[in-house]
């Protein structure tokens, strides 16, 4: 049986096993007991209650609801604009030339800072007295664009939004260019031969060529909407009246404000069931979209 | 189209510039010359808000505490995991399957979904307002991504030097030392820079776990500055710029690794 020959490969992963069950595997099990609970997190005892919390979370909880909409909201903008600009620039930088490793490089560069520090930065952009963008605006004589772009329930969550686009852009068109540059060149040159035109390169050659990118860049970025926790948190706490709470900041108030420990366990356990179905629906559509072409 | 080419380009990087160099120069200014001058240079480089900062605030303290996390977070998660990832392609039949979904299942599972019941964990073993709560939480909740980022690179080892090292009586111990590590010597280096950009920027866990001074992360100093400071974006930005500078030094030297290092991390679910 394999299991004596695997007998010292054991050993190596015990360590990191210990700690995983203990940090990890245990938590995520417990979140699962605790969401049928009405624990307060505070005192000792708590009851069963079944399935009262996911039936209040599902039916009772308007705020819930709104944070679950806002999510999609949040996530539909940048998803769009994130994959377009990434894979636009993509394509405009795919020879690895001077300027354009440079460029890249700038693009990047969001991605490694903290999430606080573009909140902060970003803060100062939509200020709505003295900050950047209103100021642009009122110096090109636009001042009937002027908003207060973090303050107004309207509009927030797509300035937040923007916000992620920017810090995320560049490390999508990193996998793009990736992509793009795996693409073997006779494939254009028979396009060419064919006589297709700029879309037609495009469409028939570029497109299904880059599909795993894009899947991958489309994943990340649904991903990355859903845990943008730090963000928005760091801009708005998920406010003003709740227009830019989103599933994570929802259970992080829950949880630690209201202190309701069992039902935050709850909405744990239903915003871990919204991201499989999520991550499920993207794999099979771009599956699909990929065997048509 | 070769116009609109260079327009959008240059749009894009005015876009990512513009912003920095205001933090850059905002540090530089007194708050009613940011009210007057919001982008422009600073009359004077006075360095009077990072004076102020450090005066006003434990600096030093918050950055070493961010040193000593991100140091060994970042070791330790590669030390574990790479042990682990060896493991996993050296491992025969379907043992090494299970250990790999299981470990790697840990990457779906975003980070609000268990850390309600995870805060209760450390609160009853002592751990919150401690680094080595953060560390230990840290090494469990980062090992996932980097088994799954080693595990593919170990794999594409040529599976003979493996039984060549056996023929001469290597040790597993030794096969991991001596064959395994060197030639994954690339992907450590990406994950490690992952890790590093990863756990320098956390702000969950020291929110959720810290609540004294002398145990405050950066970001998490960073985030109670907004606070106190209000909109005093010079003060603020000061912050960010310090808190920022290693990670930004980093970058300038290694760009290669970071982009190889955030790009295969970025390629988990």
């Amino acid at each position: 049986m394999h299991f004596r020959k695997n007998k010292s490969l054991f050993l190596f992963i015990v360590p990191g096993l210990i700690l995983y069950t203990l940090f990890f595997i245990v938590p995520t099990l417990n979140a699962v007991i605790y969401s049928f609970t009405d624990w307060d997190g505070l005192s000792p005892d708590f009851t069963i209650v079944g399935f009262e919390n996911y039936i209040n979370v599902l039916t009772n909880d308007s705020i819930f609801q709104k944070a679950f909409f806002n999510n999609i909201k949040f996530m539909l903008f940048v998803l769009v604009f994130q994959t377009l600009f990434s894979l636009i620039f993509a394509m405009f930088l795919i020879k690895n030339t001077k300027t354009n490793i440079f460029l890249r490089a700038l693009y990047f560069f969001p991605t490694i800072l903290s999430s606080v520090s573009v909140a902060f930065i970003w803060t100062f952009i939509y200020d709505p007295n003295m900050g950047v963008l209103n100021t642009v605006l009122d110096s090109l004589n636009l001042e009937f664009l002027r908003q207060n772009w973090l303050g107004n329930q309207n509009i927030a969550i797509y300035s937040i939004a923007v916000t992620q686009v920017w810090f995320h852009t560049g490390q999508m068109l990193i996998i793009f260019v990736a992509g793009l540059q795996a693409i073997p060149k006779h494939l254009y040159e028979v396009a060419d031969i064919e006589g297709a035109r700029k879309w037609d390169r495009f469409r028939f050659v570029t497109w299904p060529m880059i599909a795993p990118s894009a899947t991958i860049v489309m994943a990340y970025t649904t991903i990355q909407s859903f845990k943008a926790f730090d963000l928005i948190f760091a801009m708005t706490r998920g406010g003003p009246n709740y227009s830019t709470e989103i599933l994570a900041t929802r259970i992080y108030s829950t949880a630690f404000r209201s202190f309701e420990f069992g039902y935050a366990s709850a909405q744990s356990v239903i915003f871990m069931f919204v991201i499989a179905v999520i991550t499920v629906v993207q794999f099979r559509l771009l599956k699909a979209s990929r065997v048509q072409e | 189209m070769k116009v609109f080419k260079i327009v959008m380009l240059s749009i894009f990087a005015v876009v990512i510039i513009i912003p920095l160099m205001a933090v850059v120069f905002t540090t530089f200014k007194s708050t009613s010359e940011v009210f007057s001058n919001i982008l422009g240079v600073p009359e004077a480089f006075r360095f009077d808000n990072y004076v102020n900062i450090f005066v006003d605030q434990p600096m030093a303290r918050y950055f070493m505490n961010s040193v000593i996390v991100t140091l060994f977070s970042v070791s330790l998660t590669v030390f574990f995991s790479s042990l682990i990832a060896y493991a996993i392609t050296r491992m025969l039949g379907w043992i090494g399957v299970v250990f790999f979904s299981l470990f790697t299942l840990g990457m779906m599972v975003p980070a609000q979904v268990n850390m309600i019941p995870l805060y209760q964990l450390v609160y009853d073993l002592g751990l919150t307002n401690s680094l080595l709560g953060l560390i230990l939480v840290n090494i469990s909740v980062t090992m996932p991504v980097a088994i799954f980022i080693m595990s593919g690179f170990m794999k594409s080892i040529p599976k003979s030097l493996f039984e060549a090292a056996k023929i001469d009586g290597a040790t597993e111990w030794a096969m991991y030392r001596r064959v395994a590590i060197p030639l994954s010597v690339p992907s450590i280096a990406a994950t490690a820079i992952f890790l590093f950009v990863m756990h320098w920027n956390d702000l969950l866990y020291p929110l959720l776990f810290i609540t004294q001074n002398q145990y405050k992360t950066l970001p998490l100093a960073l985030l109670e500055f907004q606070g106190e400071y209000a909109t005093n974006y010079p003060l603020l930005f000061t912050g960010v710029l310090i808190a920022s500078a290693p990670m930004v030094v980093a970058y300038i030297f290694l760009q290669r690794y970071f982009v190889a290092g955030v790009t295969a991390g970025s390629v988990k679910g």
